[in-house]
């Protein structure tokens, strides 16, 4: 089943988890996008592991590449682990002139990390996105579908990163 | 003195927002019981009446565009609400979706019967996803009243809603591309014709509207004292939002009267500049949309004024940014967005954005020459004119703008 990969993600949990998504999706092929950012949600790592990406072929009866096209063209969804905690910072312009530069600074240097790199622990990936409309509180970060604004110190960047956890 | 008004914001803070009951007690769902009385060309002709352009950016007439959708002669049709609000700075469909869910439900119902459509999906951003409970919940309570499913209201219309997810690509904002995503695909923009009114989502006529452009329609049909009409100008009636954003003090969603000077939404509404810095520049109606200087500060806010000062209304996105940022820079951070956006599908938007991108970066170091800048102004040339769909013909004109109303950011060193 693993179709030379490595990952052994696909539990038996997990595959019954992805039943009940399919089932709530009608086990519709068409609405694929959906059934990926479900399944994304559920993953602990919120990426889609290869053998995930092969059972939904099979199951679905849609081609793996139109699985990976749709995996590889929409930003939201990843074939790479992502930590528990994906800190997905606005790179767009409101946040740009409203110094976004010193959120990345800072988050870089409370975390430890450089962009697109995850804390040892596996907490935390810092991810520059574009604009996912904070414009009003912004600089925003965006974590696990939740927005945080206002993020302009750095006191407020570790309460932030304190409620997450 | 507020400039502001409320038309289409009216339900705002009025009813709760998870109760279909609170929802109707202010006198929620008239709008459609009056709609199912009168035909598809009456609603149509209601929203021409009002001149209703269309608030996703392109501005087309909605009145026209709902009665040419009831006019295609077919079994099976489709309503979609465009959700996507993927413009930068554009923030006004999610403070509608937040405040007022059951009216956009409403407005989807009535524009389901105007066109005799079956279905209605709504295609929300997945930056929104944080709204999908509320959204279907919403839907699930209509249903439970008989405001969806089957014989409506007792007159033989059948209707659902589907809500579908993005998944973070600006470009399924554009129609064709947002049904090859709700169709389970990667959101490439089609060849078009055939136009989506004609054969759209799963091959049937598609009628597509804005979140806000649905929001305004209950508030339409039950406007008797024709309200909406004293709003604004001549050439542009009513009432818009806009979202206001940047380096001003107060960002944030207003409902303007067309008609109040930019001014007034600058430093009324949204407050004036942070440390009452001078202005830079000004960007209309998001990322694709043309720059202006402070000199526009006194330009009314209607789609005659703005286009004879070189913009345009777009997305409702105000942008204010001040003298710290430079327009190289800005513009950087704009081509940014689009190399990243661009699905690489077709030559000019995808080579034509890498080389602007190339060529921005010897601006920002001064090493460009007349050579270049004159690329630059034919790669936007090409672009406007050969791309398949709008992120490619738009790219390029906060740069054009640019060129022409600042001048000396590109001057030769
Ligand atoms: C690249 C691109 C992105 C777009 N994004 C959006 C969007 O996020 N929301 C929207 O309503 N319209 C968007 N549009 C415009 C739509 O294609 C369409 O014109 C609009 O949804 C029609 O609704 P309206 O007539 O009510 O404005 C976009 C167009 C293009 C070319
Ligand atoms: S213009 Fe750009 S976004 Fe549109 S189809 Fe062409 S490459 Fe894709």
């Amino acid at each position: 089943m693993a179709f030379g990969t490595n990952d052994k993600v696909l539990t038996k949990e997990l595959a019954k988890q992805i039943d009940l998504i399919l089932f709530a999706h009608d086990n519709d092929g068409s609405k694929l996008v959906g059934i990926l950012l479900d399944i994304q949600e559920v993953i602990p790592n919120h990426y889609i592991p290869t053998e995930v990406a092969y059972y939904l072929a099979d199951k679905l009866d849609v081609k793996i590449t139109t699985i990976y096209d749709c995996i590889t063209f929409y930003s939201s969804i990843s074939d790479k682990p992502r930590a528990k905690y994906p800190i997905q910072v606005c790179n767009s312009i409101v946040c740009k002139i409203n110094h976004n530069d010193n959120l990345f600074e800072t988050l870089k240097e409370l975390l430890n990390i450089d962009l697109n790199e995850t804390t040892y622990d596996g907490r935390f990936t810092l991810e520059s996105v574009a604009c996912f409309g904070g414009c009003d509180v912004a600089p925003a970060v965006r974590v696990n579908g939740k927005v945080y604004g206002h993020l302009t110190t750095k006191e407020k960047i570790a309460d932030m990163l304190n409620e997450l956890i | 003195m507020s400039k502001a008004v409320c038309f289409m914001t009216k339900n705002f803070g009025k009813y709760d927002v998870k109760s279909i009951g609170s929802y109707m007690a202010i006198g929620g769902f008239n709008a459609l019981k009056k709609a199912v009385n009168m035909t598809g060309e009456e609603i149509a002709s209601t929203l021409a009446t009002a001149k209703i352009k269309g608030r996703g950016g392109a501005g087309y007439d909605m009145g026209k565009k709902w009665s040419q959708a009831k006019s295609v002669i077919a079994d099976n049709k489709v309503v979609v609400c465009n959700a996507d609000e993927g413009e930068p700075c554009t923030f006004k469909d999610r403070t509608l979706i937040e405040h007022d869910p059951f009216n956009l439900i409403e407005g989807m119902i009535i524009a389901g019967y105007t066109v005799d459509a079956q279905n209605g999906y709504i295609y929300l951003r997945e930056e929104y996803s944080h709204l999908r409970p509320l959204i279907l919940d919403a839907i699930k309570q209509a249903k439970t009243y008989g405001f969806l499913g089957e014989n409506i209201l007792g007159k033989g219309f059948n209707y659902n809603i589907h809500l579908y997810s993005g998944a973070g690509a600006y470009v399924c904002g554009e129609g064709t591309a947002l049904v090859e995503s709700i169709e389970g695909k990667s959101g490439r923009p089609r060849m078009k014709p055939p136009f989506i009114k004609q054969c759209g989502l799963y091959n049937l006529p598609t009628c597509v509207n804005n979140v806000e452009s649905l929001s305004l329609v209950s508030s339409i049909l039950l406007d008797d004292e024709k309200k909406y009409l004293t709003y604004g100008t001549e050439g542009s009636v009513g009432t818009k939002l806009v979202s206001v954003g940047g380096n001003v003090k107060n960002p944030g969603v207003f409902e303007i009267p067309f008609g109040v000077t930019v001014r007034d939404i600058v430093y009324g509404l949204a407050g004036g500049i942070v440390d009452d810095n001078e202005i830079k520049l000004i960007q209309f109606g998001g990322a694709s949309g043309k720059i202006a200087t402070k000199s526009i500060l006194d330009t009314p806010y209607t789609y005659e004024d703005l286009r004879k000062d070189g913009v345009g209304v777009g997305s409702g996105a105000i942008l204010v940014v001040d003298e710290r940022t430079s327009v190289i820079d800005f513009l950087r951070t704009t081509q940014e967005f689009f190399s990243h956006e661009s699905c690489g599908q077709c030559t000019p938007c995808r080579e034509g954005n890498r080389h602007i991108k190339l060529l921005l970066k010897k601006v920002a170091e001064s090493t460009h020459t007349t050579a270049d800048l004159a690329s630059m102004r034919k790669i936007a040339k090409i672009m406007a004119m050969s791309s398949l769909c709008g992120l490619g013909e738009t790219a390029q004109s906060a740069l054009v703008s640019a060129m022409k109303n600042f001048e000396e950011a590109f001057q030769i060193k």
